[in-house]
């Protein structure tokens, strides 16, 4: 092959290729970037509630869902325009400082703890602080998030009101993944583990983890929506961000949400909870 | 073993379906990583040729350098880019974050050290007489430079299909940089991260099949042109 022969290829090459570039990128102003929790993309609510927010509105969504830590993070820094997020300490600490605007409650389901069906540690009929007491003492493997996630949050929370902290046993080991991927680990290694309701009803079939304890008024897992201020980072996209908030609690979401998972899990994995006091 | 067959079987129907989803992300991906590869070419080639053909202080420093890039972690490069395309960032007035061009530029950042490492040693293992042999004959110094790669193509397209490798398989950066967007950044790789976190572990198997195929087919064809002229 000659010069130019390389030369054709490879324009032709750079052509095709290049068209990666040129998909019409819509405006920034159209551009909003929410930064969520693995839950509510894992479980598949947002694969169905963004495409209808787009079509709605026009706004093209980047979707970028990291654990709620990470998610309040990118908000901390502007980086992102609204956070659908569920770890309440974190969240409220980031409106008392500023950085989050209009926060309002979208959803609830609740964290659940699952186990081996053996339940080596004997936690069914307990309380959380209970169950998780009772794994400490038998030094039952307990498998922690341990991402910062609103999930490892909740945890932390729970070995706090049970009296205990965990971290450097050997028993308790941290997988610093999402919940899909926790949860297969510690389906593998037969471990306790906390999840919510949601992810762990899609997971579900696969998983071989029995609930061994819910319903404990502490497990509640409540999402919210949060606009990240304007006034603190000018670059914010505050109309999108605001459209997105009143999508999340408008009625017809509301009414989604409220039979969303019903048809493939037999459950709803998530509860409308807009316009209620928390 | 079943979950594997349950993956075949599903890389089948969603290939024979052509299941416009998993088509879409599989372009992507070829697109992505082979832009980068181009673009990687491209920096590789010129920075092998002008470390191999030229002699300065600090040489053996530079070829160092470029051989430690060979391993560059895709997460480390994928942090940086993140945060250098930052809306707040030093880039990003830019605005490609969490676009593929990010994700293009986060992999030739990977990818341009292994073309162009390979690529040194490949002109380096060149006999050193060739190059003054060629001058002698007349050529100028472009030509020089053409026919010494021309020369070392086998192993330059060795490196060509290391660099398309090493981008086409890596998942850290692309995650970090492009966020695994549906419909927008989302890649073979990816993709498959997010199936075996939702524990959809026969998709998780059919994309990486695709992924295999994919890199197969790519490197078919560069093979093809590796080897193409030479006896078996």
């Amino acid at each position: 092959m000659n010069r130019s022969t390389y030369l054709r290829w490879g324009l032709a090459l750079a052509t095709a290729l290049s068209s990666v570039f040129l998909a019409a990128a819509p405006p920034a102003e159209k551009i909003l970037i929410l930064a969520t929790t693995t839950s509510t993309q894992d479980s598949g609510l947002l694969d169905d509630l963004v495409p209808r927010f787009e079509k709605q509105t026009g706004f093209t969504v980047k979707t970028i869902a990291v654990g709620s830590g990470q998610a309040i993070a990118m908000g901390k820094r502007g980086e992102a325009d609204v956070l659908l997020v569920h770890s309440p300490e974190a969240e409220k600490a980031l409106v008392t400082d500023g950085t989050g605007v209009n926060r309002r409650i979208v959803m609830h389901n609740d964290f659940i703890l699952l186990g081996p069906a053996a339940d080596p540690a004997g936690i069914a009929k307990h309380t959380a602080a209970e169950s998780l007491q009772r794994i400490a003492a038998a030094k039952a493997l307990f498998m922690s998030r341990g991402d910062n996630s609103g999930t490892h949050a909740m945890e932390l929370k729970l070995w706090k009101a049970a009296g205990l902290a965990p971290d450097g046993q050997t028993w308790y080991q941290q997988t610093g993944q999402g919940m899909g991927q926790t949860l297969a680990i510690a389906a593998e290694k037969k471990a306790y583990t906390l999840s919510d309701r949601g992810t762990y009803l899609a997971l579900q079939k696969k998983l071989g983890l029995p609930i061994l304890h819910e319903g404990d008024p502490s497990l509640r897992n409540v999402y919210h929506v949060i606009e990240v201020n304007p006034v603190r980072f000018p670059k914010v996209n505050a109309a999108g961000a605001r459209a997105f908030a009143d999508f999340m609690v408008s009625k017809a979401v509301q009414a989604r949400i409220k039979e969303f998972g019903i048809g493939l899990y037999g459950s709803p994995l998530f509860f409308p909870d807009a316009g209620t006091p928390e | 073993m079943d979950l594997i067959w349950e993956g075949l079987r599903k890389a089948l129907e969603l290939l024979l379906t052509l299941d416009s989803e998993v088509l879409r992300i599989t372009w992507l991906s070829l697109q992505v990583s082979g832009a980068a590869t181009l673009i990687s070419l491209a920096i590789g080639l010129t920075l092998a040729v002008v470390v191999a053909l030229n002699e300065f202080p600090g040489k053996r420093l530079v070829i160092a350098l470029l051989n430690t890039g060979m391993g560059l972690p895709p997460v480390v490069v994928g942090l940086f880019v993140t945060v250098l395309l930052w809306r707040n960032g030093p880039l990003g007035s830019l605005g490609i974050l969490y676009t593929p061009s990010a994700m293009i530029l986060a992999q030739a950042i990977i990818a341009s050290p292994i073309i162009a490492g390979i690529s040194l040693a490949a002109l380096q293992h060149l006999p050193q007489g060739l190059r003054l042999q060629i001058l002698a004959l007349g050529a100028s110094r472009p030509q020089m430079v053409w026919l010494l790669l021309k020369e070392a193509k086998l192993p330059l397209l060795a490196a060509v299909m290391a660099g398309f490798g090493g981008v086409i398989s890596e998942v850290g950066a692309s995650i970090m940089v492009g966020g695994n967007i549906k419909g927008q950044t989302r890649v073979l790789t990816t993709a498959t991260v997010m199936e075996t976190g939702k524990g959809n572990f026969d998709v998780a198997i059919a994309l990486s099949l695709v992924l295999l195929v994919l890199a197969f087919s790519v490197n078919a064809v560069l093979t093809h042109l590796q080897q193409r002229g030479r006896r078996p």
